[in-house]
């Protein structure tokens, strides 16, 4: 497997640089301290790919667990955290290959689609459109948007936009080209802003309207 | 500029790494087309959102559970 770009700016290091030199040197706290920086990143990625609560949590145990083991292989020129990342993508995808068993589970799964790929929903949005929502109606309508999303975009937008990888560090995690993940972005938040328009689009605000669309079809241009 | 084209670069103007002369050709294009201007707008607003609320939290005693056990772990790998 090859490496990662070394991070720019190495000059200043990285505080974790320090602490998995710790930990190499046999200090599980350091361990802690780098587990308690990453697990909320971990748990959401591995949420993300697994859709599965217990499954998430089975993730995030065995990445950290998997990750000690194997700090020795790590190479200091690419992030701890990217490193943990691709352990924990890499059981995540193996914890949904035991799940449906004999299916192939792969980054590549459904993304022959064109959907998303030319914007139909024209509506604009309300200013700061998610204060019309409550804490908990925003979190089912994110959640329910996002996992609407074929399985190999959604973790190319999870990785980058939210859980701050590079494009590079992205492809590189997930075995994709940096134009692979470059399309399959630009799809994934083309496919997130049409489905969103659904809930805060000036012309069909409400919910109940929004889940009695046929599809969203129709959009008024 | 096409819509096509606004839509092909659509990622390099989201990421802020597009060329100052592709720069002007954009704003030219935005200031006649209301949909792409539409497109930008909620596209950015939309990572927005995704990046600002976490929609899956570990909740406390799950983490400490799971400290408690790599914690365990880790001193018998070690």
């Amino acid at each position: 497997m090859s490496t990662i770009q070394p991070v720019a700016g190495q000059d200043e290091q990285h505080p974790d640089v320090a602490l998995v030199a710790q930990v190499r040197a046999g200090d599980v706290a350091a361990y802690d301290t780098l587990v308690r920086k990453y697990e909320r990143q971990i748990f959401r990625i591995a949420q993300h790919i697994t859709q599965n609560r217990e499954d998430a949590e089975d993730v995030m145990q065995d990445a950290f667990l998997k990750a000690y083991e194997k700090l020795n292989q790590f190479q200091g020129n690419s992030k701890f955290y990217t490193w943990l990342v691709r352990i924990a993508v890499n059981e995540s995808l193996m914890r949904l290959r035991k799940r449906r068993t004999g299916k192939l589970v792969s980054m590549d799964e459904d993304v022959q689609t064109d959907e998303g790929s030319v914007p139909r929903d024209f509506a604009d949005w309300a200013p700061n459109p998610e204060q019309n929502y409550t804490q908990s109606e925003l979190a089912e309508i994110l959640k329910k948007t996002i996992q609407g999303l074929p399985q190999g975009f959604r973790v190319v937008f999870v990785l980058r936009d939210v859980e701050g990888l590079s494009t590079e560090e992205t492809a590189e995690t997930l075995g994709l080209s940096v134009p692979a993940v470059k399309s399959r972005l630009l799809r994934a938040r083309l496919q997130l802003r049409e489905r969103l328009t659904r809930y805060f689009g000036r012309k069909a605000p409400a919910i109940a309207q929004a889940a009695a669309a046929p599809g969203g079809d129709g959009a008024e241009a | 500029m096409t819509c096509t084209e606004f839509l092909q670069i659509l990622d390099d103007v989201l990421d802020e790494s597009i060329a100052v002369e592709t720069r002007t050709e954009i704003e030219a294009h935005l200031r006649k087309c209301g949909h792409c201007e539409v497109v930008l707008n909620t596209t950015r607003k939309t990572i927005e959102i995704f990046q600002c609320h976490e929609i899956y939290e570990v909740p406390t005693e799950v983490s400490e559970r799971l400290h408690v056990k790599i914690m365990e772990r880790c001193k018998k790998v070690k």
